[in-house]
């Protein structure tokens, strides 16, 4: 197509090659026919989108690794993802790539309405993502769900009693529960005294009762685990492994770059959007809204890569 | 080829691009509808416990989602090949790094992977005293 196009161009001026310059204003003087200029374009954006793999990629391959080394971790904690949320949120962004590509096809068409309608749902779909998104987030961080030593940190007052760390490690917890009962006579006192020296080689638990009042802990402590877990009451989990917060050090980074790069979709296909309410695109131009929605497509890939690997965690 | 497609698919009322290939409405429709269809799949596939397996049948359909998009959606099947080298190497550089940093990872795992390192452990029980204890 490209060469019968730009040899018939050459043959009718004959001025050496720069008859498709009068004829197509949008045509810089550097290319000698609109589709080397698209082609040309296009293999730039694809190049730029290569970079893209690469540095979502180094990303995955850090997923990969603390996975390798952290399973139960990962296993454990994506239950605190919300699935409906995150598969949502998938559907948003495939519909969202739907219609950009059909918007495409719009601007190759000539059809301005249509061109406008699909950009204005995409742009939708890209702000619909990221409040959701930002839904997500807030949650999490409201329940202290966060990255490094922050995910240990009680989320408020009442939980952080919960959690108390006794000062000084009850020596015998057992019997500090059952405590005597005055009324009941001689024969409930406890008849072996604690030892001046505590030789158990058992440790004394990390967050033990120090109580009766922290007696419905210790049986919400000793319930079995569910299946999933509250993320309220994430420190008071028996089951949490180590390290818990390790998954949501990663899942912040890479969904966080990811939402970040939603955004700058945000910004470039509202610009489109503005260009298209204006007619700057055409069946002959149209190259910013093939550029714009191959990025996007992108963008609709990595998360296609992210949903499962960190929400749908068996 | 490029022309040739372009006779089949493009409709006599539309106006021709001049540059670039014309996907009909029904393939981007298609592809759109298997595209959810596959991460409803996704989801249920989450509750079936494949052991091993499952991390593997969620990339699998990953990958077939991420060909759809790849091949209608961005028009790669119907491109100049040179862009799907573009695309398809950058993956696979992504794959060799991953393999080379997997076959590191699982050399040294069991010498160094057994509890925190010490000065690590020491400031998680001085500043997280609420995480639970490493195993050695």
């Amino acid at each position: 197509m490209s060469h019968a196009h730009s040899d018939a161009s050459h043959d009718a001026h004959g001025h050496h090659g720069h008859g498709d310059h009068a004829k197509y204003p949008f045509l810089a003087h550097h290319f000698d026919t609109p589709n080397q200029q698209f082609e040309s374009g296009k293999l730039g954006m694809w190049v730029f989108l290569a970079t893209e793999v690469l540095f979502f990629g180094a990303l995955f391959v850090m997923y990969a690794i603390m996975r390798f080394k952290n399973p139960e971790v990962f296993s454990y904690a994506s239950n605190y993802l919300d699935t409906i949320l995150g598969g949502v949120n998938t559907c948003v962004l495939i519909l969202s790539s739907l219609t950009m590509a059909v918007g495409v096809r719009a601007a190759q068409t000539n059809k301005k309405g249509l061109l406008v309608t699909c950009l204005a749902l995409t742009l939708a779909g890209a702000i619909g993502f990221l409040v959701i998104k930002y839904f997500e987030y807030s949650h999490k961080f409201h329940l202290n769900l966060k990255w490094g030593i922050a995910f240990y940190q009680p989320v408020d007052e009442s939980d952080a009693a919960l959690v108390k760390v006794p000062p000084e490690p009850v020596a015998n917890p057992v019997l500090a529960i059952a405590a005597p009962n005055p009324s009941a006579g001689a024969k409930t006192d406890p008849i072996v005294p604690l030892p001046a020296v505590d030789r158990s080689a058992i440790a004394p638990p990390k967050a033990g009762p120090d109580g009766v009042a922290t007696v419905a802990l210790v049986e919400k402590a000793q319930e079995p685990a569910h299946l999933k877990p509250q993320a309220e009451d994430h420190l008071l989990d028996p089951v949490m492994p180590p390290n818990t917060h390790k998954f949501f050090a990663i899942y912040y980074i890479m969904t966080g770059l990811h939402g970040i790069h939603v955004l700058i979709g945000v910004g470039v296909i509202g610009w489109l959007l503005v260009m298209a309410m204006r007619g700057a695109y055409s069946s002959d131009y149209f190259t910013p809204v093939d550029l714009v929605g191959l990025y996007w497509h992108v963008v609709d890939l990595v998360w296609i890569f992210l949903f499962p690997l960190f929400y749908l965690i068996h | 080829m490029a022309s040739a497609s372009h006779a089949a698919h493009s409709h006599g009322h539309e106006p021709h691009p001049l540059v670039g290939h014309l996907v009909p409405y029904s393939t981007l429709f298609a592809t759109g509808i298997a595209l959810l269809f596959l991460t409803v799949i996704t989801v249920a596939a989450r509750y079936i416990d494949l052991g091993e397996a499952n991390i593997y049948l969620a990339i699998g359909i990953a990958v077939v989602k991420a060909t759809l998009v790849s091949l209608f959606f961005m028009h790669l099947r119907w491109d100049r090949p040179f862009n799907l080298m573009v695309l398809v190497g950058s993956m696979l550089f992504v794959v060799l790094m991953m393999v080379f940093c997997m076959m590191d990872v699982g050399q040294y795992k069991a010498s160094i992977n057994a509890g925190n390192p010490a000065k690590v452990q020491s400031y998680l029980d001085a500043n997280a005293p609420y995480a639970p204890v490493t195993k050695k």
